[in-house]
C-alpha cells in the first residue's frame, strides 16, 4: 500500500484577457483539490464539462504547473523541482485521452508510435525498443501484424488499445484516463475497460480516471471526487458516494444518468439552468442557483469540505455553518 | 394504417469499390402518440434509415424500399417540391450537433422564423409572436431577449432547445430525434430528454428517437428496435426487450453494460461489427455470436418471434438449438 500521487489544494487559474477596453479576469479552472491515489487503486474524478477535470489532468501530468497547492508524486514535490527533476518525474506519469482518432499520428506506424517514449526516454537500442513494443502489444490484445500499420487500419476500440499501450512503455506507476472509454461503442467500451482492469492486476497501477459516465466510474473506481465548477462537492470511496450521496449535486448527477431498467421508476431531480460561468461564479456556494436546498447561508459562505457520514462534502445544508466555523 | 410506415427499406451507398449497403432491409412503423427508439452501435444505419425517410442522403446514395409512406403518401416517388412541403413542416428531425446544425451567421430568431414563413399562413408579427412562444415552449429564459441571440453565444444545452424548437415551430406530426443529447452533460441530458418527452405527450405526435445509449431507451422509449450493421435485428415493447431480450446481440449488449456487471470483469462482445469487405454470408452476428453454429455461418436467419436470428431466445435459452457441440470453430 503505497501512495503514488498526494495532492493538497492543488489549484489552477488562467488569467484571460476580455477585449481591448476592460481588464482581463482571472478564471478558476481549479480551485483546491486535495486527494491521494494509492497504487493499484482508481481514483474517479466525475463532473460534467467546466468543471475542471482535464485541468486536473494536465496538472498531474505536469503538463502544467499548479498556480497554487502542493502536488507530489511517488515521493518528489512537483513545486520547485528542477528540470531534469520533473522530466523524470513525468515518465512515471502518463496519460491517455479520449479521442483515440485525434490522438495519435496517422502518418507513424504503430510499431514506432510504440517505440517513440522509449527512444525519447531511454537508452535502449532499436532491437530491445522493437522486442518491448511486441511485448507490450501482445499484453494489451494486439497481433504482432500490427506492428507495421497506420491507426486508419484500426478499429476505435484498438485504437484506444494502442494508445494504452505507449501510455505503459515507460513502465508508468499512474495512468491517467481523461474520459478513455466516451468515444467508444459499449461492446467495444465493455473490452476496453476489461483490459484497464486487468492491466491494473497485473502491473498495480494506479489511475486518475476522469469521466461524465457515472454507470462507468461506478463499475472501475474505488473512490470517487465529484467536482462542480473547479472545486470538489464531494469525495468518498465508491460505495459512500453511490448508496449514500449527500450532497445535492450529487444526488442530482445519480438521478440525472438514465438507468437502463424501464421497470424502476424513481424520483428525478431535474436541475435547472446550466453550469454559470467560471469566469463570473455565483458567489458564496457555487452550486446554490441550481441547488434545490438553498437556504440563507449559501449565497454568502462558500462551504469547506468537512467529513460527514464517512465522505467529505462541501455543502451548508449537509454540515450547517456554525459547525464549520467550530471545526475551523 | 401507421403514420409511417417502412417497408424493406435498403440504402446502399456508392464507394470507390463498390456499393456499400449501410441499411439492409429494415421495416417499421410509427404510430401518432408513439415513442420508438432505435438503438444501435455506430455504423448499424440507424440515422441513415431516418435520414432516407427526411430525404436528406447525398446522390451517392441508392434508396430502395417495397413502401414507405407517410400518411399514406409514398415518400420515394414525391417530387422534391412536394417532398419539402411536408420536410420541416409535418416531418421535423433535431440533429446530434447542435452547436454545427445552426447557421452562424443569422440570429436563433431569423432562423426560427425561416421555418415558420416557409410553411405556415402567418403575417410577421404573429411569425415573432410563435417564436417567442416557441422558444419560452423548450424552456428558455427571457424568450424576446434570445431571438436576437446569435449561436455562438448560447451553450449546448441551450442550441439544442432551439433546434427543439424549430422542429416542432410548425407541430410536426412526426418528430425524428437523432442521438438529441449525446453531445450534451447528464444534468443537461436529462432536461432535454424530459422536454421531448413532455412536448411528445402534449402535442400527440410520434416521436422516432435514435440513440445508442441502453439508459436514454429504458426511461423514454415504448418501443425499441435494434439495429446491427444496417439489419433491424429485434423489436419488442421496452418493458420486454429488458426483461427477455430475443436476439443474441441484444441480450450481449445488455449484459456488457456496466450497470448490469456482476464482477470486475465485463461480459463484452467480442471483435467488431463488420464493414464493407469482411460481412459474413449468414447471420451478420455469427462471427461474434456465442451461440453459432455451422447455419448461422452460412445461411441467413429467419425472422423467429421478432427477432433475426436461427434461435431466438426465450428466457435467456436459445430455441432449438442444437447444442454447442456442432459449433463452427
Amino acid at each position: 500500500m503505497s501512495i503514488v500521487v498526494t495532492a493538497r489544494d492543488l489549484a489552477r487559474y488562467y488569467t484571460v484577457s476580455r477585449g481591448a477596453f476592460s481588464g482581463s479576469a482571472t478564471l478558476k479552472a481549479l480551485d483546491g483539490a486535495s486527494f491521494t491515489i494509492e497504487r493499484g487503486k482508481t481514483l474517479a474524478v466525475v463532473g460534467e464539462s467546466g468543471c475542471g477535470k482535464s485541468t486536473l489532468a494536465r496538472l498531474i501530468t505536469m503538463i502544467e504547473l499548479p498556480t497554487s497547492g502542493s502536488l507530489n508524486i511517488g515521493g518528489q514535490e512537483i513545486v520547485g523541482a528542477t528540470p531534469a527533476q520533473l522530466k523524470a518525474l513525468r515518465a512515471r506519469v502518463q496519460i491517455v485521452f479520449q479521442n483515440p482518432y485525434g490522438s495519435l499520428n496517422p502518418r507513424q506506424k504503430i510499431g514506432h508510435a510504440l517505440e517513440e517514449p522509449l527512444l525519447v526516454n531511454t537508452s535502449m537500442g532499436a532491437k530491445e525498443r522493437t522486442e518491448k513494443a511486441r511485448a507490450m502489444m501482445a499484453s494489451v490484445g494486439l497481433r504482432p501484424e500490427h506492428y507495421d500499420r497506420y491507426p486508419h487500419m484500426f478499429s476505435g476500440g484498438q485504437r484506444q488499445r494502442i494508445a494504452i499501450a505507449r501510455a505503459l512503455m515507460l513502465d508508468p506507476e499512474l495512468l491517467v484516463l481523461d474520459e478513455p472509454v466516451s468515444a467508444l461503442d459499449v461492446s467495444i467500451q465493455a473490452q476496453v475497460l476489461n483490459l484497464l482492469a486487468d492491466l491494473q492486476d497485473r502491473l498495480n497501477l494506479a489511475y486518475l480516471f476522469i469521466s461524465h459516465d457515472l454507470s462507468v466510474v461506478r463499475h472501475i473506481a474505488n473512490d470517487v471526487m465529484v467536482m462542480y465548477l473547479g472545486r470538489a462537492v464531494e469525495q468518498g470511496t465508491r460505495d459512500q458516494i453511490f448508496n449514500n450521496p449527500q450532497h445535492p449535486y450529487t444526488k442530482a448527477l445519480l438521478s440525472a444518468t438514465p438507468q437502463p431498467d424501464p421497470e424502476r421508476k424513481r424520483e428525478r431531480i431535474v436541475l435547472t439552468g446550466e453550469l454559470p460561468s467560471p469566469l463570473n461564479p455565483p458567489p458564496g456556494c457555487t452550486f446554490h442557483p441550481r441547488c434545490p436546498w438553498t437556504f440563507e447561508p449559501c449565497a454568502r459562505i462558500n462551504p469547506r469540505l468537512l467529513v460527514h457520514d464517512g465522505s467529505l462534502v462541501a455543502c451548508h445544508a449537509v454540515n450547517p455553518p456554525d459547525a464549520s466555523t467550530k471545526a475551523a | 394504417m401507421s403514420m409511417l410506415e417502412i417497408e424493406n427499406l435498403t440504402v446502399e451507398f456508392k464507394t470507390g469499390s463498390g456499393y456499400f449497403r449501410a441499411v439492409d432491409g429494415v421495416s417499421l412503423q410509427v404510430d401518432k402518440g408513439e415513442v420508438l427508439a432505435i438503438v444501435g452501435e455506430s455504423g448499424s444505419g440507424k440515422s441513415v434509415s431516418m435520414l432516407a425517410v427526411m430525404g436528406l442522403l447525398p446522390w451517392t446514395a441508392k434508396v430502395t424500399a417495397d413502401r414507405m409512406t407517410f400518411e399514406g403518401r409514398d415518400l420515394l416517388g414525391l417530387s422534391a417540391n412536394d417532398r419539402r412541403r411536408i420536410i420541416g413542416k409535418d416531418i421535423a428531425m433535431i440533429f446530434q450537433e447542435p452547436m454545427s446544425s445552426l447557421n452562424p451567421c443569422f440570429t436563433v430568431g431569423f432562423q426560427i422564423i425561416e421555418a415558420l414563413k416557409e410553411h405556415l399562413d402567418l403575417d410577421k408579427a404573429q411569425r415573432k409572436a410563435r417564436a417567442i412562444e416557441l422558444l419560452g415552449l423548450v424552456g428558455i429564459p427571457s424568450p424576446e431577449q434570445r431571438l436576437r441571440a446569435f449561436p455562438h453565444q448560447l451553450s449546448g444545452g441551450m442550441s439544442q432547445r432551439v433546434m427543439i424548437a424549430m422542429a416542432i415551430a410548425c407541430s410536426p406530426k412526426l418528430l425524428i430525434a437523432d442521438e438529441p443529447t449525446t453531445a450534451l452533460d447528464v444534468t443537461i441530458q436529462a432536461q432535454i430528454l424530459e422536454l421531448l418527452v413532455r412536448l411528445q405527450k402534449e402535442t400527440g405526435m410520434g416521436l422516432v428517437l435514435i440513440t445508442h445509449s441502453m439508459g436514454v431507451v429504458a426511461e423514454t422509449a415504448e418501443r425499441v428496435s435494434v439495429q446491427y450493421a444496417g439489419q433491424k435485428v429485434e423489436e419488442q415493447a421496452v418493458k420486454e426487450l429488458f426483461r427477455d431480450p430475443r436476439h443474441p446481440y441484444t441480450a450481449a449488449l445488455l449484459s456488457a453494460l456496466p450497470e448490469r456487471a456482476k464482477g470486475r470483469k465485463l461480459p463484452s462482445i467480442p471483435g467488431v461489427v463488420p464493414g464493407q469487405f469482411d460481412r459474413p454470408a449468414g447471420c451478420l452476428f455469427a462471427p461474434r455470436c456465442q451461440l453459432a453454429t455451422e447455419l448461422c455461418h452460412t445461411t441467413p436467419p429467419p425472422r423467429l418471434d421478432g427477432a433475426l436470428c436461427h434461435y431466438p431466445l426465450k428466457d435467456g435459452a436459445p430455441q432449438n438449438h442444437p447444442g454447442l457441440k456442432e459449433r463452427a470453430a
